[in-house]
Protein backbone atom coordinates (compact mmCIF):
# COMPACT_ATOMS: atom_id res chain seq x y z
CA UNK A 1 0.00 0.00 0.00
CA UNK A 2 1.36 3.40 -0.97
CA UNK A 3 1.03 6.18 1.55
CA UNK A 4 -0.16 9.64 0.45
CA UNK A 5 2.65 11.92 -0.69
CA UNK A 6 2.42 14.42 2.22
CA UNK A 7 2.77 11.55 4.69
CA UNK A 8 5.72 9.98 2.92
CA UNK A 9 7.39 13.39 2.73
CA UNK A 10 6.77 13.97 6.44
CA UNK A 11 8.18 10.54 7.26
CA UNK A 12 11.16 11.24 5.04
CA UNK A 13 11.81 14.43 6.97
CA UNK A 14 11.92 12.47 10.20
CA UNK A 15 13.75 9.42 8.93
CA UNK A 16 17.12 8.95 10.57
CA UNK A 17 19.96 9.95 8.31
CA UNK A 18 23.16 10.45 10.21
CA UNK A 19 24.87 11.93 7.16
CA UNK A 20 22.09 14.47 6.74
CA UNK A 21 22.24 15.33 10.44
CA UNK A 22 25.99 15.74 10.38
CA UNK A 23 26.00 18.42 7.72
CA UNK A 24 24.44 20.84 10.19
CA UNK A 25 26.92 21.75 12.92
CA UNK A 26 25.95 21.06 16.51
CA UNK A 27 23.93 24.10 17.49
CA UNK A 28 24.58 26.17 20.56
CA UNK A 29 21.99 28.01 22.57
CA UNK A 30 19.05 27.11 20.34
CA UNK A 31 19.40 23.48 21.47
CA UNK A 32 18.79 23.97 25.17
CA UNK A 33 16.45 26.90 24.48
CA UNK A 34 14.10 24.68 22.49
CA UNK A 35 14.25 21.87 25.04
CA UNK A 36 13.70 24.29 27.92
CA UNK A 37 10.81 26.06 26.16
CA UNK A 38 9.11 22.77 25.34
CA UNK A 39 9.58 21.56 28.93
CA UNK A 40 8.24 24.78 30.46
CA UNK A 41 5.28 25.00 28.10
CA UNK A 42 4.35 21.36 28.65
CA UNK A 43 4.61 21.83 32.40
CA UNK A 44 2.19 24.78 32.18
CA UNK A 45 -0.02 22.82 29.83
CA UNK A 46 -0.33 19.96 32.34
CA UNK A 47 -1.50 22.46 34.95
CA UNK A 48 -3.88 24.18 32.56
CA UNK A 49 -5.32 20.76 31.74
CA UNK A 50 -5.63 19.77 35.39
CA UNK A 51 -7.23 23.06 36.41
CA UNK A 52 -9.57 23.06 33.47
CA UNK A 53 -10.70 19.50 34.01
CA UNK A 54 -11.04 19.94 37.77
CA UNK A 55 -12.95 23.22 37.56
CA UNK A 56 -15.27 21.84 34.93
CA UNK A 57 -15.80 18.72 36.98
CA UNK A 58 -16.53 20.71 40.13
CA UNK A 59 -19.07 22.97 38.44
CA UNK A 60 -20.69 20.00 36.75
CA UNK A 61 -20.94 18.22 40.07
CA UNK A 62 -22.62 21.25 41.68
CA UNK A 63 -24.90 21.66 38.73
CA UNK A 64 -25.82 17.94 38.75
CA UNK A 65 -26.56 18.02 42.46
CA UNK A 66 -28.87 20.98 42.03
CA UNK A 67 -30.39 19.52 38.91
CA UNK A 68 -31.45 16.38 40.73
CA UNK A 69 -33.21 18.16 43.59
CA UNK A 70 -35.93 20.77 43.77
CA UNK A 71 -37.84 22.46 46.56
CA UNK A 72 -41.52 23.15 47.14
CA UNK A 73 -42.19 26.19 49.28
CA UNK A 74 -45.58 26.08 50.98
CA UNK A 75 -47.27 29.16 52.41
CA UNK A 76 -50.50 28.33 54.20
CA UNK A 77 -52.39 29.35 57.32
CA UNK A 78 -50.93 27.59 60.39
CA UNK A 79 -53.98 25.39 60.73
CA UNK A 80 -53.76 24.07 57.20
CA UNK A 81 -50.02 23.71 56.93
CA UNK A 82 -49.87 20.10 58.06
CA UNK A 83 -52.80 18.95 55.91
CA UNK A 84 -51.51 20.70 52.79
CA UNK A 85 -48.03 19.29 53.37
CA UNK A 86 -49.47 15.80 53.58
CA UNK A 87 -51.49 16.41 50.40
CA UNK A 88 -48.43 17.60 48.54
CA UNK A 89 -46.37 14.63 49.71
CA UNK A 90 -49.14 12.30 48.57
CA UNK A 91 -49.26 14.07 45.24
CA UNK A 92 -45.49 13.78 44.85
CA UNK A 93 -45.57 10.10 45.76
CA UNK A 94 -47.90 9.55 42.85
CA UNK A 95 -45.94 11.73 40.42
CA UNK A 96 -43.81 9.84 37.86
CA UNK A 97 -40.19 11.02 37.89
CA UNK A 98 -40.10 11.81 41.59
CA UNK A 99 -37.74 9.50 43.44
CA UNK A 100 -38.48 10.76 46.91
CA UNK A 101 -39.89 13.74 48.76
CA UNK A 102 -39.79 14.80 52.39
CA UNK A 103 -40.74 17.83 54.42
CA UNK A 104 -37.92 19.60 56.18
CA UNK A 105 -38.17 19.52 59.96
CA UNK A 106 -38.06 22.63 62.15
CA UNK A 107 -34.52 21.75 63.11
CA UNK A 108 -33.48 21.67 59.46
CA UNK A 109 -35.24 24.98 58.82
CA UNK A 110 -33.38 26.47 61.76
CA UNK A 111 -30.09 25.17 60.42
CA UNK A 112 -30.78 26.79 57.07
CA UNK A 113 -31.53 30.16 58.64
CA UNK A 114 -28.84 29.98 61.28
CA UNK A 115 -26.10 31.63 59.18
CA UNK A 116 -28.26 34.74 58.86
CA UNK A 117 -30.25 34.89 62.12
CA UNK A 118 -28.15 32.99 64.61
CA UNK A 119 -28.89 29.80 66.60
CA UNK A 120 -31.54 31.27 68.90
CA UNK A 121 -34.14 31.88 66.21
CA UNK A 122 -37.64 30.83 67.42
CA UNK A 123 -38.59 29.05 64.23
CA UNK A 124 -41.82 27.72 65.72
CA UNK A 125 -43.11 31.22 66.39
CA UNK A 126 -42.35 32.64 62.95
CA UNK A 127 -44.70 32.37 59.99
CA UNK A 128 -42.13 30.59 57.90
CA UNK A 129 -43.12 28.68 54.80
CA UNK A 130 -42.82 24.93 54.89
CA UNK A 131 -40.14 23.39 52.71
CA UNK A 132 -40.39 20.07 50.92
CA UNK A 133 -37.27 18.62 49.32
CA UNK A 134 -37.93 16.67 46.15
CA UNK A 135 -35.36 14.29 44.66
CA UNK A 136 -35.83 13.54 41.00
CA UNK A 137 -35.61 10.14 39.42
CA UNK A 138 -33.99 9.66 36.02
CA UNK A 139 -35.76 10.76 33.85
CA UNK A 140 -37.16 13.57 35.91
CA UNK A 141 -40.72 14.74 36.34
CA UNK A 142 -42.79 17.06 34.16
CA UNK A 143 -42.24 20.43 35.83
CA UNK A 144 -45.18 22.24 34.22
CA UNK A 145 -47.60 19.39 34.94
CA UNK A 146 -46.48 19.23 38.59
CA UNK A 147 -46.90 22.99 38.96
CA UNK A 148 -50.50 22.78 37.67
CA UNK A 149 -51.41 19.95 40.01
CA UNK A 150 -49.79 21.74 42.96
CA UNK A 151 -51.84 24.83 42.16
CA UNK A 152 -54.98 22.68 42.37
CA UNK A 153 -54.01 20.84 45.59
CA UNK A 154 -52.23 23.64 47.48
CA UNK A 155 -52.53 27.09 45.98
CA UNK A 156 -49.81 28.43 48.31
CA UNK A 157 -47.20 25.95 47.08
CA UNK A 158 -44.39 27.12 44.80
CA UNK A 159 -42.11 24.70 42.98
CA UNK A 160 -38.48 25.85 42.71
CA UNK A 161 -36.57 23.54 40.36
CA UNK A 162 -33.25 25.42 40.96
CA UNK A 163 -33.06 26.46 37.29
CA UNK A 164 -31.88 29.97 38.22
CA UNK A 165 -29.00 28.50 40.27
CA UNK A 166 -28.19 25.79 37.81
CA UNK A 167 -27.90 27.97 34.70
CA UNK A 168 -25.02 30.18 35.89
CA UNK A 169 -23.21 27.13 37.23
CA UNK A 170 -23.56 25.34 33.90
CA UNK A 171 -22.37 28.49 32.14
CA UNK A 172 -19.45 28.77 34.54
CA UNK A 173 -18.53 25.16 33.90
CA UNK A 174 -18.65 25.70 30.16
CA UNK A 175 -16.61 28.90 30.39
CA UNK A 176 -14.02 27.26 32.61
CA UNK A 177 -13.61 24.47 30.11
CA UNK A 178 -13.34 27.00 27.28
CA UNK A 179 -10.79 28.99 29.27
CA UNK A 180 -8.74 25.88 29.89
CA UNK A 181 -8.89 24.94 26.22
CA UNK A 182 -7.94 28.48 25.22
CA UNK A 183 -4.97 28.39 27.62
CA UNK A 184 -3.80 25.11 26.10
CA UNK A 185 -4.16 26.52 22.58
CA UNK A 186 -2.29 29.69 23.58
CA UNK A 187 0.48 27.68 25.19
CA UNK A 188 0.71 25.51 22.07
CA UNK A 189 0.77 28.53 19.78
CA UNK A 190 3.38 30.27 21.90
CA UNK A 191 5.49 27.15 21.78
CA UNK A 192 5.11 26.84 18.02
CA UNK A 193 6.19 30.48 17.71
CA UNK A 194 9.21 29.89 19.95
CA UNK A 195 10.27 26.80 18.04
CA UNK A 196 9.81 28.65 14.74
CA UNK A 197 11.96 31.50 16.00
CA UNK A 198 14.61 29.12 17.29
CA UNK A 199 14.63 27.19 14.01
CA UNK A 200 14.84 30.42 12.01
CA UNK A 201 17.69 31.63 14.22
CA UNK A 202 19.45 28.32 13.75
CA UNK A 203 19.04 28.50 9.97
CA UNK A 204 20.23 32.11 10.01
CA UNK A 205 23.27 31.11 12.04
CA UNK A 206 23.94 28.32 9.56
CA UNK A 207 23.49 30.45 6.43
CA UNK A 208 26.92 29.43 5.19
CA UNK A 209 26.08 25.76 5.62
CA UNK A 210 22.83 26.20 3.71
CA UNK A 211 24.59 28.16 0.95
CA UNK A 212 27.24 25.47 0.53
CA UNK A 213 24.65 22.70 0.53
CA UNK A 214 22.56 24.42 -2.13
CA UNK A 215 25.69 25.04 -4.18
CA UNK A 216 26.57 21.36 -4.22
CA UNK A 217 23.04 20.37 -5.23
CA UNK A 218 21.20 19.67 -1.98
CA UNK A 219 17.42 19.76 -2.23
CA UNK A 220 15.42 21.82 0.27
CA UNK A 221 13.94 18.64 1.68
CA UNK A 222 17.41 17.33 2.45
CA UNK A 223 18.52 20.49 4.22
CA UNK A 224 15.24 20.88 6.08
CA UNK A 225 15.39 17.29 7.28
CA UNK A 226 18.43 17.88 9.46
CA UNK A 227 16.83 20.88 11.14
CA UNK A 228 13.36 19.35 11.45
CA UNK A 229 14.65 16.16 13.03
CA UNK A 230 16.82 18.04 15.45
CA UNK A 231 14.14 20.45 16.63
CA UNK A 232 11.39 17.86 16.77
CA UNK A 233 13.47 15.55 18.93
CA UNK A 234 14.52 18.41 21.18
CA UNK A 235 10.95 19.61 21.64
CA UNK A 236 9.76 16.04 22.23
CA UNK A 237 12.38 15.36 24.88
CA UNK A 238 11.69 18.74 26.50
CA UNK A 239 7.97 17.95 26.54
CA UNK A 240 8.62 14.58 28.18
CA UNK A 241 10.55 16.32 30.95
CA UNK A 242 7.84 18.98 31.31
CA UNK A 243 5.05 16.39 31.42
CA UNK A 244 6.81 14.36 34.11
CA UNK A 245 7.41 17.45 36.26
CA UNK A 246 3.85 18.64 35.63
CA UNK A 247 2.45 15.29 36.80
CA UNK A 248 4.65 15.38 39.88
CA UNK A 249 3.38 18.91 40.54
CA UNK A 250 -0.24 17.79 40.27
CA UNK A 251 0.46 14.76 42.47
CA UNK A 252 1.92 16.85 45.28
CA UNK A 253 -1.03 19.27 45.30
CA UNK A 254 -2.79 19.25 48.70
CA UNK A 255 -5.47 16.61 48.98
CA UNK A 256 -9.10 17.66 49.12
CA UNK A 257 -9.55 16.85 52.82
CA UNK A 258 -6.45 18.87 53.70
CA UNK A 259 -7.13 21.84 51.44
CA UNK A 260 -10.82 22.35 52.02
CA UNK A 261 -13.90 21.86 49.94
CA UNK A 262 -13.06 24.40 47.24
CA UNK A 263 -10.02 22.45 46.12
CA UNK A 264 -11.93 19.19 46.00
CA UNK A 265 -11.11 17.28 42.87
CA UNK A 266 -8.11 19.39 41.72
CA UNK A 267 -5.90 17.26 39.50
CA UNK A 268 -6.80 14.36 37.27
CA UNK A 269 -9.16 11.48 37.77
CA UNK A 270 -9.41 8.18 35.97
CA UNK A 271 -8.39 8.34 32.32
CA UNK A 272 -7.51 12.02 32.84
CA UNK A 273 -4.13 10.90 34.20
CA UNK A 274 -3.28 9.71 30.70
CA UNK A 275 -3.83 13.12 29.15
CA UNK A 276 -0.39 14.55 30.03
CA UNK A 277 1.18 11.65 28.14
CA UNK A 278 -0.51 12.90 24.98
CA UNK A 279 1.39 16.17 25.28
CA UNK A 280 4.95 15.08 24.26
CA UNK A 281 3.85 13.59 20.90
CA UNK A 282 1.63 16.62 20.38
CA UNK A 283 4.50 18.98 21.16
CA UNK A 284 6.71 16.96 18.82
CA UNK A 285 4.10 17.37 16.10
CA UNK A 286 3.87 21.12 16.70
CA UNK A 287 7.67 21.37 16.59
CA UNK A 288 7.80 19.26 13.44
CA UNK A 289 5.40 21.47 11.51
CA UNK A 290 6.71 24.78 12.84
CA UNK A 291 10.34 23.85 12.09
CA UNK A 292 9.40 22.55 8.68
CA UNK A 293 7.53 25.76 7.95
CA UNK A 294 10.43 27.90 9.20
CA UNK A 295 13.05 25.85 7.34
CA UNK A 296 11.30 25.76 3.99
CA UNK A 297 10.45 29.46 4.20
CA UNK A 298 14.02 30.39 5.14
CA UNK A 299 15.49 28.18 2.44
CA UNK A 300 13.68 30.22 -0.19
CA UNK A 301 16.12 33.02 0.58
CA UNK A 302 18.81 30.84 -0.96
CA UNK A 303 18.47 29.92 -4.60
CA UNK B 1 27.40 29.36 -32.54
CA UNK B 2 27.63 33.06 -32.21
CA UNK B 3 28.44 35.80 -29.82
CA UNK B 4 26.92 39.22 -29.51
CA UNK B 5 29.53 41.94 -29.48
CA UNK B 6 27.76 45.14 -28.69
CA UNK B 7 25.36 46.18 -31.41
CA UNK B 8 26.49 43.75 -34.05
CA UNK B 9 26.47 39.98 -34.14
CA UNK B 10 29.91 38.57 -34.51
CA UNK B 11 30.44 35.04 -35.59
CA UNK B 12 32.49 32.97 -33.28
CA UNK B 13 35.59 31.31 -34.52
CA UNK B 14 37.28 28.11 -33.64
CA UNK B 15 35.62 24.92 -34.69
CA UNK B 16 33.54 23.28 -31.99
CA UNK B 17 33.24 26.36 -29.85
CA UNK B 18 30.65 28.76 -31.14
CA UNK B 19 29.20 27.22 -34.21
CA UNK B 20 25.55 28.05 -34.65
CA UNK B 21 23.29 25.07 -34.22
CA UNK B 22 25.71 23.02 -32.13
CA UNK B 23 24.57 21.58 -28.86
CA UNK B 24 25.23 23.90 -25.94
CA UNK B 25 25.51 23.04 -22.27
CA UNK B 26 24.80 26.62 -21.26
CA UNK B 27 23.24 29.22 -23.53
CA UNK B 28 22.51 32.91 -23.05
CA UNK B 29 20.05 34.59 -25.39
CA UNK B 30 19.77 38.37 -25.18
CA UNK B 31 20.19 37.93 -21.44
CA UNK B 32 20.52 40.93 -19.17
CA UNK B 33 20.92 41.44 -15.48
CA UNK B 34 19.76 44.47 -13.58
CA UNK B 35 20.69 44.94 -9.94
CA UNK B 36 18.18 47.71 -9.52
CA UNK B 37 20.66 50.50 -10.00
CA UNK B 38 21.01 50.02 -13.73
CA UNK B 39 21.96 47.16 -16.02
CA UNK B 40 25.13 45.30 -15.15
CA UNK B 41 24.97 42.97 -18.11
CA UNK B 42 23.09 43.66 -21.27
CA UNK B 43 22.05 41.72 -24.34
CA UNK B 44 24.35 38.76 -23.73
CA UNK B 45 24.07 36.02 -26.32
CA UNK B 46 26.45 33.10 -26.35
CA UNK B 47 26.56 29.36 -26.17
CA UNK B 48 29.08 27.17 -24.41
CA UNK B 49 29.68 23.99 -26.33
CA UNK B 50 30.35 20.73 -24.50
CA UNK B 51 34.03 20.18 -23.88
CA UNK B 52 34.99 23.81 -24.50
CA UNK B 53 37.38 25.83 -22.38
CA UNK B 54 36.59 29.50 -21.79
CA UNK B 55 38.14 32.28 -19.82
CA UNK B 56 36.08 35.27 -18.79
CA UNK B 57 37.90 38.52 -18.13
CA UNK B 58 36.96 42.08 -17.41
CA UNK B 59 37.56 44.81 -14.88
CA UNK B 60 36.42 44.43 -11.29
CA UNK B 61 32.71 45.07 -10.96
CA UNK B 62 32.10 44.48 -14.63
CA UNK B 63 29.75 41.57 -13.95
CA UNK B 64 31.93 38.47 -14.23
CA UNK B 65 30.59 36.91 -11.05
CA UNK B 66 27.04 37.85 -12.01
CA UNK B 67 27.52 36.18 -15.37
CA UNK B 68 28.84 33.03 -13.70
CA UNK B 69 26.00 33.02 -11.19
CA UNK B 70 23.52 33.14 -14.05
CA UNK B 71 25.40 30.24 -15.63
CA UNK B 72 24.72 28.00 -12.64
CA UNK B 73 21.21 29.32 -11.89
CA UNK B 74 22.16 31.26 -8.78
CA UNK B 75 20.76 34.39 -10.40
CA UNK B 76 17.97 34.69 -12.92
CA UNK B 77 18.33 37.04 -15.88
CA UNK B 78 16.14 40.12 -15.58
CA UNK B 79 15.65 40.02 -19.35
CA UNK B 80 16.28 37.47 -22.08
CA UNK B 81 16.86 33.79 -21.55
CA UNK B 82 19.43 31.47 -20.06
CA UNK B 83 19.22 27.76 -20.67
CA UNK B 84 21.26 25.18 -18.83
CA UNK B 85 21.32 21.69 -20.27
CA UNK B 86 18.49 22.76 -22.57
CA UNK B 87 16.28 23.93 -19.71
CA UNK B 88 15.19 27.53 -19.33
CA UNK B 89 16.37 28.62 -15.86
CA UNK B 90 13.26 30.70 -15.19
CA UNK B 91 11.14 27.56 -15.37
CA UNK B 92 13.32 25.55 -13.01
CA UNK B 93 11.81 24.66 -9.67
CA UNK B 94 14.00 24.52 -6.58
CA UNK B 95 14.55 20.77 -6.92
CA UNK B 96 15.39 21.28 -10.60
CA UNK B 97 18.01 23.86 -9.63
CA UNK B 98 19.49 21.33 -7.22
CA UNK B 99 19.55 18.74 -10.00
CA UNK B 100 21.29 21.21 -12.34
CA UNK B 101 23.90 22.02 -9.68
CA UNK B 102 24.79 18.35 -9.48
CA UNK B 103 25.91 18.59 -13.08
CA UNK B 104 27.86 21.80 -12.57
CA UNK B 105 30.88 21.99 -10.30
CA UNK B 106 31.44 25.49 -8.93
CA UNK B 107 34.66 26.86 -7.43
CA UNK B 108 34.49 30.27 -5.81
CA UNK B 109 37.34 32.60 -5.04
CA UNK B 110 36.22 32.67 -1.38
CA UNK B 111 35.68 28.96 -1.12
CA UNK B 112 33.16 28.00 1.53
CA UNK B 113 33.20 24.71 3.36
CA UNK B 114 31.36 23.20 6.27
CA UNK B 115 33.96 24.08 8.85
CA UNK B 116 32.89 21.43 11.34
CA UNK B 117 33.49 18.57 8.93
CA UNK B 118 36.86 17.17 7.87
CA UNK B 119 38.18 17.93 4.44
CA UNK B 120 37.44 14.46 3.04
CA UNK B 121 33.78 14.75 4.08
CA UNK B 122 33.59 18.25 2.63
CA UNK B 123 34.89 16.94 -0.66
CA UNK B 124 32.20 14.27 -0.65
CA UNK B 125 29.36 16.71 0.05
CA UNK B 126 27.89 16.59 -3.48
CA UNK B 127 27.73 12.79 -3.18
CA UNK B 128 26.33 12.91 0.34
CA UNK B 129 23.49 15.30 -0.53
CA UNK B 130 22.54 13.22 -3.56
CA UNK B 131 22.53 10.00 -1.54
CA UNK B 132 25.50 8.50 -3.35
CA UNK B 133 28.63 6.97 -1.96
CA UNK B 134 32.16 6.77 -3.12
CA UNK B 135 34.69 4.10 -2.41
CA UNK B 136 37.64 4.84 -0.18
CA UNK B 137 39.94 4.09 -3.09
CA UNK B 138 38.25 6.63 -5.35
CA UNK B 139 38.35 9.23 -2.61
CA UNK B 140 42.02 8.59 -1.92
CA UNK B 141 42.75 8.82 -5.60
CA UNK B 142 40.99 12.18 -5.82
CA UNK B 143 42.79 13.45 -2.73
CA UNK B 144 46.07 12.36 -4.27
CA UNK B 145 45.18 13.99 -7.58
CA UNK B 146 44.69 17.36 -5.89
CA UNK B 147 47.67 16.75 -3.60
CA UNK B 148 45.71 16.75 -0.35
CA UNK B 149 46.07 13.12 0.79
CA UNK B 150 47.83 14.18 3.96
CA UNK B 151 45.00 16.59 4.88
CA UNK B 152 42.01 14.28 4.56
CA UNK B 153 41.12 14.61 8.24
CA UNK B 154 41.99 18.29 8.57
CA UNK B 155 39.26 20.82 9.26
CA UNK B 156 38.85 23.51 6.58
CA UNK B 157 39.84 26.48 8.76
CA UNK B 158 43.32 24.97 9.09
CA UNK B 159 43.91 24.90 5.31
CA UNK B 160 45.90 27.42 3.31
CA UNK B 161 44.40 29.37 0.39
CA UNK B 162 45.85 27.01 -2.20
CA UNK B 163 44.75 23.93 -0.31
CA UNK B 164 41.25 25.33 -0.04
CA UNK B 165 41.15 26.03 -3.78
CA UNK B 166 42.30 22.51 -4.62
CA UNK B 167 39.82 21.04 -2.15
CA UNK B 168 37.07 23.13 -3.74
CA UNK B 169 38.08 21.85 -7.15
CA UNK B 170 37.99 18.29 -5.87
CA UNK B 171 34.53 18.91 -4.40
CA UNK B 172 33.41 20.43 -7.70
CA UNK B 173 34.42 17.41 -9.73
CA UNK B 174 33.63 14.52 -7.41
CA UNK B 175 30.19 14.04 -8.97
CA UNK B 176 31.67 13.96 -12.45
CA UNK B 177 29.91 17.14 -13.56
CA UNK B 178 29.56 18.16 -17.17
CA UNK B 179 30.60 21.74 -16.51
CA UNK B 180 33.10 23.33 -14.15
CA UNK B 181 32.69 27.00 -13.35
CA UNK B 182 35.44 28.72 -11.41
CA UNK B 183 35.38 32.30 -10.18
CA UNK B 184 38.91 33.63 -9.74
CA UNK B 185 40.19 30.21 -8.64
CA UNK B 186 43.76 31.47 -8.51
CA UNK B 187 42.97 34.79 -6.84
CA UNK B 188 44.38 33.80 -3.44
CA UNK B 189 47.27 31.61 -4.46
CA UNK B 190 50.81 32.09 -5.69
CA UNK B 191 51.91 31.51 -9.27
CA UNK B 192 53.13 28.01 -8.66
CA UNK B 193 49.80 27.00 -7.16
CA UNK B 194 47.97 28.80 -9.97
CA UNK B 195 49.79 26.66 -12.52
CA UNK B 196 48.98 23.55 -10.55
CA UNK B 197 45.29 24.43 -10.47
CA UNK B 198 45.38 25.26 -14.17
CA UNK B 199 46.94 21.88 -14.90
CA UNK B 200 44.11 20.21 -13.04
CA UNK B 201 41.51 22.17 -15.01
CA UNK B 202 43.24 21.43 -18.31
CA UNK B 203 43.27 17.76 -17.43
CA UNK B 204 39.56 17.89 -16.70
CA UNK B 205 38.92 19.60 -20.00
CA UNK B 206 40.83 16.87 -21.78
CA UNK B 207 38.44 14.45 -20.09
CA UNK B 208 35.60 16.25 -21.87
CA UNK B 209 34.45 18.66 -19.20
CA UNK B 210 33.32 22.14 -20.18
CA UNK B 211 35.34 24.72 -18.30
CA UNK B 212 34.46 28.36 -17.66
CA UNK B 213 36.89 30.40 -15.58
CA UNK B 214 36.61 34.04 -14.57
CA UNK B 215 40.04 35.53 -14.01
CA UNK B 216 42.08 38.72 -14.09
CA UNK B 217 45.25 36.79 -14.59
CA UNK B 218 46.38 37.23 -18.22
CA UNK B 219 49.48 35.15 -17.59
CA UNK B 220 47.29 32.27 -16.57
CA UNK B 221 45.30 32.61 -19.78
CA UNK B 222 48.50 32.69 -21.87
CA UNK B 223 49.73 29.62 -20.03
CA UNK B 224 46.47 27.80 -20.75
CA UNK B 225 46.55 28.78 -24.41
CA UNK B 226 49.90 27.08 -24.66
CA UNK B 227 48.41 23.83 -23.46
CA UNK B 228 44.91 23.67 -24.88
CA UNK B 229 42.57 25.50 -27.27
CA UNK B 230 40.80 28.13 -25.23
CA UNK B 231 38.61 31.10 -25.93
CA UNK B 232 38.58 34.31 -23.97
CA UNK B 233 35.46 36.33 -23.31
CA UNK B 234 35.74 39.89 -22.11
CA UNK B 235 33.04 41.89 -20.38
CA UNK B 236 33.16 45.45 -21.52
CA UNK B 237 30.48 48.11 -21.28
CA UNK B 238 27.95 45.61 -19.94
CA UNK B 239 28.39 43.31 -22.91
CA UNK B 240 30.36 40.19 -23.54
CA UNK B 241 32.88 40.37 -26.33
CA UNK B 242 35.22 37.89 -27.79
CA UNK B 243 38.85 38.57 -26.90
CA UNK B 244 41.93 36.53 -27.19
CA UNK B 245 43.66 37.63 -30.34
CA UNK B 246 45.67 40.21 -28.42
CA UNK B 247 46.66 37.86 -25.63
Amino acid sequence: MRLPKPITRALALMSPDSRSDRVVPPSGHTAWLTTFTAAAMTFLCVFAMALSLASGRLATRWSDALARTSTIRLSAPPGQMEAQTAAILALLAATPGVESARALTDAENRALLEPWFGPELPVEELPLPGLIEVTEADPGYDTDGLRQRLRAEAPGAVLDDHARWRRPLAEAASKLRMLGLLSIILIGTAMAAMVTLAASASLEANAQVVRVLRLVGARDQYIARAFVRRFTLRAFSGACIGAVFGLIGVLILPRADAAGAFLTGLGFTGWGWLLPFVLPPLVGLVAFFSTRYAALRKLREFR
Amino acid sequence: MYINTGKSWARGFGAGFWVQGDRAVIAFESAAYNYGGGELLSDVTLRLAPGSFHFLTGPSGSGKTTFLKMAYAELLPTAGHVTIFDREVKTLGRDDVAAVRRRIGVVHQDVQFLDHLPLATNMQLPLIVSGKKTSADDLNELLKWVGLSHLADALPPSLSGGERQRAALARAIIMGPDVIIADEPTGNVDWEMSLRLLTLLVELNRMGKTILIATHDLNLIRQAKNQIPTRVLRISKRRIQLAGADL
